[in-house]
């Protein structure tokens, strides 16, 4: 089976802003096993300067990560087979940490689809804004779909 | 950890860090991802690895905190970047794989901005490329 190309273009917004929490980005920071203070204390991140405690820089996959904030990829029609997809890359760049209290609104967009050998190749690029809809982040995301390629070795 | 004190070359660190099945259920939580491959054998091994992997997203986490821990200031991250090159395969096992990390200074780029490159591997053989950062130093 291979990639819906009708999705090369496709744009895609969350329904509603995302609310980061103190809470989730502790429950983020336990889980790669990070102790970082100023994941965790307000007072912590303030005395670097922040307002409340910010998240570590992997934290938007959170926010744009597997099936949420309205992406297409994993919904049937786009034709991705979630059992043999991998990440390929991933690219960050930060306007400002993101910290909680943040609410924040997801715009993406489905960059390129394409033959990689047997693989085929998706490329989604989300930006993410603050409430009064400055920039936060860019997140570019490169998924590969292990041997779906038409001109590759796919079932 | 001021820009004025950087010099080229100057390594940020080296660490070894676990990866246990464990993490990769924690994450799953944490991050949403419940992806088969990360917890469940049967699926890898249909989908022809040797055994679960870990969430790449999770090894860029880890590295990263090299760099965190280096610039003092987590919010210094101006950008981050990663390519997965390999699986981190885990096996069912109390120690895990180990991840090795290293990193240094790559670039002073002005404005108070550092580049620097990291390294991960695992068994010798590495698991991400091209791995930078940019960080803002105060």
């Amino acid at each position: 089976m291979t990639i819906n190309r009708a999705f090369l273009g496709h744009r895609f917004s969350a329904a509603e802003p995302y609310e980061v929490t103190r809470v989730k980005i502790r429950e983020f920071a336990e889980a790669i096993g990070d102790p970082n203070p100023a994941y965790r204390s307000p007072d912590a991140a303030r005395a670097l300067g922040h307002p409340d405690v910010i998240a570590p820089p992997t934290f938007p996959i959170v926010i744009t990560g597997i099936g949420s904030a309205g992406s297409p990829i994993f919904e049937p029609e786009f034709g991705m087979d979630y059992g043999r997809v991998l990440h390929g890359e991933q690219k960050y760049r930060y306007r400002r940490p993101i910290r909680a209290g943040d609410l924040l609104s997801v715009r993406g967009l489905v960059a390129e689809i394409r033959d990689a050998g047997p693989h085929e190749l998706v490329r989604v690029e989300t930006e993410l804004s603050d409430a009064d809809g400055e920039p936060v982040c860019t997140a570019v995301n490169v998924l590969i779909s292990r041997g779906t390629a038409a001109s590759g070795t796919g079932e | 950890m001021r820009y004025d004190d950087v010099e080229v070359g100057a390594s940020i660190g080296r660490r070894e860090l676990p990866v246990r099945r464990l993490d990769l259920i924690r994450y799953c939580g944490a991050s949403g991802d419940f992806n088969e491959l990360h917890w469940n054998e049967r699926a890898a091994k249909r989908a022809g690895l040797p055994d679960v992997i870990a969430h790449g997203m999770f090894t860029m986490a880890r590295v990263g905190r090299l760099v965190t821990d280096w610039a003092g200031d987590p919010g210094a991250v101006v950008e981050y970047e990663v390519r997965f090159s390999r699986p981190v395969v885990v096996p069912d096992t109390d120690e895990g794989v180990t991840l090795v990390v290293e990193g240094a200074v790559a670039e002073k780029l002005g404005d108070g901005c550092v580049a620097v490159e990291l390294t991960a591997s695992m068994e010798g053989a590495d698991v991400l490329s091209a791995v930078r950062a940019v960080v803002r130093l105060g």
